[in-house]
């Protein structure tokens, strides 16, 4: 794609009519190619040093997410304190870069985090189902916020998306973005595994960049299909294409279904290969997850060690 | 003379109830007591055996919790698979021992009713090593005998079934769950015995089975800290002892090689309490009342 002027895309976005032009212009899927891209980069072979710094990294990129109903405050704070360090027997492993919880559990998580760099993450606006009226969404943002969120985490409204109202797509994102002010960053959590086709993907991913999300996010982890390679590798693509045209760089955050350290190192891999380098840092790239730093922990000290670990020597979540 | 094409058999590993191949993809020949060809059996790497212990540490959940009972009767169950397939254990064990058919036969038979034998001792070993203990205080105190875990199994490496079915059911009868190594040499009735464990209402990785080079398997397994003990009948002296060392990080318990010149002798409950943990529960008989008695 030609680059242009930054403000490129405001026309785009001038009337429904230009945005469902623009969306609908974009090249479509090659699927069979892309899962095939995304299988064939999941076959490098990651060992020894290059595995280490790979598991550090992956660490480092660990969103570490408790959304049940069932949380209680006990189990944020340690999950908070888990956080911070994740292998208390070793203190060179990296604290994740944040934990990931409900609106109502951000004071606790912001306490059990204080005097770290964890960053809090709440979800917001009615997640999962994103089924409510906009102002309760807007509220449950300016309340995560008010809490001390570093980050919202909201989900699109995917009953508009896919009956092609993708006007009000994008207006509830630009709201909920300023409603997050300039002390949050947004992460747009598509739901990949409603979107259907990838064509799907792609236009929600422009769609979310272009109403000024900082980080688009595959899936809420309550579906049937979370994040996969090939949909990551899409999204990864789209900010790629996205910061040609326009300069702005966006991250991308797959969810839910993560849970092996060879799963993650795969997804890293996807990451170099289509983006570089400059997405290879918590700031631009992020695992939403519990259970996969538990593996990477493990991993982490086989590497140190010698011998396989167990489920004896991490915590039990 | 037919001039049907021979159908030879793939040999495969049995882990987490389904048979893959060799995680390295490298297999080794396995000849008889005459250096004959038999099959290649799979050279399995030290991955094979992480994933062994994952798959074995999924199943003893399942395995140790269910009843005495229900494990006596999938055990027995086993061994009539076993008993129709008598034909070609007796054949695989000929050829890897050496044995004539009827001393082969011998072997088959002794291992079946081994087998059955120990089915039979899933609910009657807390009678016997467990047992309420007088203790001088109002409480009812309570020895229980608990399975101690994951148990890596060194098969024996002269007695391919009889000595494989001689480690193997001790260890999951009392409800653990067991990575087997198989005899380095003669590995097939091993191989084959995963195929019945497979048709026999057996969780899928109470028994994961592996074949190779002994000493390369069982080195990751003996430091492997989610391994909880480890049954070292298959090792030499020197391997042994440096497994037992390996062994010793996580506290792992040991069992080591005994000399046994004739499998088929009645073995005892040796095998089986080796791989016991007594749990013991005190329990208040009831309040006690101004008179003493809370009866």
């Amino acid at each position: 794609m030609p680059s242009t002027a930054p403000n490129a895309l405001s026309d785009v976005t001038a009337s429904d009519s230009t945005l469902r032009r623009f969306l609908h212009g974009l090249p479509g899927v090659d699927a069979v190619g892309l899962e095939a891209r995304a299988a064939s980069l999941g076959t490098r072979s990651i060992k020894t040093t290059a595995k280490a710094y790979a598991i550090d990294l992956a660490i480092s990129m660990v969103d570490l997410t408790t959304l049940e109903g069932a949380d209680t405050p006990g189990k944020v704070r340690a999950l908070g304190a888990k956080a911070v360090r994740p292998d208390p027997t070793d203190r060179t492993a990296p604290s994740t870069a944040a934990v990931c919880v409900y609106p109502d559990m951000v004071a606790t998580a912001k306490e059990a985090v204080a005097g770290s760099d964890v960053k809090v993450a709440s979800v917001a606006t009615a997640f999962p189902a994103g089924r409510a009226p906009i102002a309760v969404k807007l509220a449950d943002v300016r309340e995560a916020v008010a809490a001390g969120a570093d980050e919202i985490d909201m989900v699109i409204d995917r009953g508009a998306f896919l009956a092609g109202n993708y006007r009000k797509v994008y207006d509830e994102i630009t709201a909920v973005k300023e409603a997050c002010g300039t002390s949050a960053r947004l992460k747009v959590i598509f739901e990949t595994g409603e979107l259907s086709t990838y064509d799907n993907i792609r236009r929600a991913s422009w769609l979310g960049m272009l109403a000024g999300a900082d980080f688009i996010k595959t899936s809420t982890g309550k579906v049937a299909v979370n994040a996969t390679p090939a949909n990551t590798l899409l999204m990864l693509e789209a900010v790629r294409d996205f910061r040609d045209r326009t300069g702005v760089q966006v991250g991308v955050k797959p969810a839910g279904g993560i849970r092996t350290t060879k799963d993650a190192v795969k997804f890293l891999v996807l990451v170099n290969e289509t983006v570089g380098e400059d997405w290879l840092d918590s700031h631009w790239f992020r695992f939403g997850a519990s259970s996969l730093l538990n593996d990477l922990l493990m991993q982490r000290q086989k590497l140190a060690t010698g011998r396989y670990s167990g489920p004896d020597y991490v915590t039990v979540d | 003379m037919s001039d049907r094409l021979t159908v030879l058999k793939t040999y495969k590993l049995y882990v987490g109830g389904k048979f893959p191949r060799s995680e390295s993809g490298r297999v080794y020949e396995v000849t008889d007591s005459k250096q004959n060809w038999l099959a290649n059996a799979p050279l399995s790497s030290r991955k094979d055996a992480r994933d062994a212990v994952v798959a074995a540490r999924k199943a003893f959940g399942g395995w140790s919790g269910a009843t005495a009972y229900n494990r006596g009767q999938v055990l027995y169950r086993v061994a009539e698979m076993l008993e129709g397939r008598r034909d070609q254990y007796v054949r695989e064990v000929a050829g890897a021992e050496g044995l004539s058919k009827s001393k082969a036969g011998d072997q088959v038979d002794a291992a079946i009713d081994r087998w059955v034998w120990y089915a039979g001792w899933t609910d009657k070993i807390a009678q016997v090593v467990g047992g309420g203990n007088p203790v001088a205080g109002p409480f009812f105190n309570l020895s229980s005998p608990e399975p101690t875990g994951v148990v890596a199994v060194l098969a024996p490496q002269k007695s391919s079934f009889l000595g494989l079915v001689s480690v193997v059911a001790p260890v999951i009868a009392t409800g653990n769950t067991a990575v087997v190594i198989a005899s380095e040499k003669s590995p097939l009735p091993a191989l084959s015995l995963g195929e019945v464990l497979a048709t026999s209402d057996l969780p899928g990785g109470v028994v994961n089975i592996l074949s190779g080079r002994t000493a390369e398997i069982a080195t990751p397994l003996a430091s492997h800290q989610d391994v909880n003990a480890i049954d070292l009948a298959g090792a030499d002296e020197e391997l042994a002892k440096e497994l037992e060392i390996a062994a010793a990080d996580n506290l792992k318990r040991v069992l080591r090689p005994q000399s046994v010149d004739n499998w088929s002798a009645a073995p005892g409950t040796d095998r089986m309490t080796a791989f016991l943990e007594t749990k013991t529960v005190w329990h208040p008989t009831g309040s006690l009342g101004a008179s003493g008695s809370a009866y």
